[in-house]
């Protein structure tokens, strides 16, 4: 069953069809991540105000994980105080790497709790976490997940 | 040397049944290992083997002077003779072990590279090799300026012969290439490749780590300068390689590393080094690797080329032609001849995903760049799925791939 699970519909939505896809004039930040142990590389767009972050996009290719982690990520994030989402980087973290539910409330990230069966896809699913964190740092390095 | 000989004619459930991980699993299903191109399983006579040895005959070799450690060097130096034979070398003299494949192209670069080219030299690559048969160059580039070319690949992934000689040059002073892919199968003519390199005075290293599993290795008739590849792709332990260097090349090659048995004499004013082989082999050895290895050569040998070939080409046309049923999948590079070893891509499903459906089929394969970032680049592909076989694959396997592969395109559809 643990495929079903890492699989279910809506990461094989996401993988396919995924959301806030695109470069948007009104990016404050601008960061690539790539993992290159499989391919995956995206490029995220982060619009951030008053230490909210109003919007993310992205663009890139990679994996069914990697894209529907990016897809969902981008509408979990939105209009969350940067703060907040440094919680949900490190609860989702937790939640690919452990499997456990974490104290944030991670709302339908919850879905990627079968990444922990399969170890070898935690650098697939939170390879966008990582490239929205070194963006809020104002990192201006490329982030690898390799 | 313990080796339980198959009688012959030979048959291909009793060889299967020589190695004991197939019996096992792979995520609770029966296990179906198709990964033989990255490292072969081991039958029960190689396990025996080194076991056995540091039972009845270890101890460290060429130092000691007692009975045992006279014994533990023979099985040691009788198995540097076995490879001589294994390759068809002139000479066991012309035989190093090294830790592998990687390691071996790494003394060559260092050891004969670095201390006789200079900035402008060229080596030629291909845009097929694997990163171990690049990175040492660029790093040699990074130290001394030499200047890297690299041979095209064609779409039906041989290489392009004709820009070859358009690449060789008198600044030409190594051609490096793979005999055959670890990622497309195709064998590379590395007995016209090294021909060509020899008439304008460079010469050759041939990375057979591809290609010693599969088929009979001559590297007279080749007639390279370096011959490497490694024990475990030969269903042998990990841990020891070898390179094979022609003697008067050896002998002119300064030592790669300094420790105890590469040297004749030491003092803190001056080391004379051994002769030989021997000069590269610093430090205590992977000793029970080599013997492990032996065991491997004596169990490839006994089977005999003539059947593993029959017996993998088979298999290999098999898997093609299933693999072509699958819609939307297409093989990279359809050239022959190939060794048992098939990369593709599946529309609309990412290699890392058909290889997690694959995985959970109790399948193993490679999904990735296979160390190959270049090639991937050439057929603008982040990725392939790789299928590759060793002696022990059967069609019921490729059978188990291609349920899995169509499973994988009715999840993603």
């Amino acid at each position: 069953m643990s495929l079903r699970e890492l699989y279910q519909e809506m990461i094989v939505d996401h993988g396919k069809h995924p959301r806030n896809v695109g470069k948007p004039e009104t990016a404050t930040h601008c960061q690539v991540g790539h993992n290159p142990l499989c391919g995956d590389k995206l490029c995220l767009y982060v619009t951030e105000r008053n230490g909210t972050v109003e919007n993310v996009h992205f663009e890139g290719s990679g994996c069914a994980i990697s894209v529907a982690s990016a897809s969902l990520m981008t509408e979990a994030v939105k209009g969350k105080t940067v703060d907040a989402v440094r919680d949900m980087f490190a609860g989702f973290h937790q939640l690919v790497t452990e499997g456990k539910e974490p104290a944030t409330d991670m709302g339908k990230l919850l879905i990627f709790a079968g990444v922990m069966e399969y170890p070898a896809r935690v650098k697939c699913a939170t390879l966008a976490w990582h490239t929205l964190n070194a963006a809020l740092n104002n990192d201006l390095r490329d982030v690898c997940t390799e | 040397m313990i080796i339980t000989q198959h009688k012959t004619p030979l048959n291909h459930e009793q060889i299967r049944a020589d190695f004991p991980i197939l019996k096992g699993t792979n995520r609770g299903k029966p296990l179906v290992y198709l990964d033989s191109a990255s490292s072969a399983q081991k039958p029960h006579q190689v396990i025996e083997a080194i076991s056995h040895f540091y039972t009845h005959d270890y101890a460290n070799i060429h130092r000691g002077i007692y009975e045992l450690s006279t014994r533990s060097t023979r099985l040691y130096e009788d198995t540097r003779e076995q490879v001589k034979d294994f390759i068809h070398a002139a000479s066991a003299q012309e035989i190093v072990f090294v830790r592998g494949t990687t390691e071996a192209i790494n003394l060559v670069a260092q050891s004969f590279g670095r201390t006789r080219w200079q900035a402008g030299d060229e080596v030629i690559l291909s845009e097929m090799e694997h990163h171990a048969n690049i990175v040492p160059w660029h790093m040699l580039r990074e130290q001394t300026g030499i200047v890297l070319r690299v041979i095209p690949v064609l779409d039906t992934g041989e290489l392009d012969m004709t820009a070859y000689q358009t690449l060789l040059s008198p600044r030409t002073k190594l051609v490096s290439v793979t005999h055959a892919s670890n990622v497309l199968g195709v064998i590379n003519p590395v007995k016209q490749i090294t021909e060509l390199a020899h008439a304008i005075g460079a010469a050759v290293l041939i990375d057979g780590a591809q290609a010693v599993p599969h088929l009979p290795v001559n590297v007279q008739d080749i007639g390279c300068d370096f011959y490497v590849f490694s024990s475990h792709k030969c269903y042998g332990p990990t841990g020891v390689g070898v390179l094979y260097a022609k003697q008067p090349l050896l002998d002119s090659m300064p030592p790669w590393q300094g420790g105890g048995d590469m040297i004749e004499t030491v003092s803190f004013t001056q080391v004379s080094y051994a002769k030989g082989p021997q000069k590269f082999e610093a430090g205590t050895p992977d000793i029970a690797s080599v013997i492990g290895f032996s065991a491997a050569m004596h169990y490839l040998q006994h089977i005999g080329f003539p059947f593993i070939t029959t017996h993998e080409q088979a298999l290999l046309r098999y898997a093609e032609s299933q693999l072509m049923t699958v819609p939307g999948l297409r093989i990279l590079g359809t050239a022959h001849p190939k060794v048992g070893v098939v990369s593709f891509v599946v529309d609309g499903i990412h290699p890392h995903d058909l290889g997690t459906v694959l995985d959970d089929e109790g399948i193993a394969v490679r999904a990735g760049h296979h160390c190959a970032m270049p090639l991937m680049e050439r057929f603008k592909v982040p990725a392939t799925v790789r299928a590759s076989f060793g002696l022990y694959n059967t069609t019921d396997d490729v059978d188990a791939l291609v349920s899995g592969i169509l499973a994988a395109t009715r999840l993603f559809s």
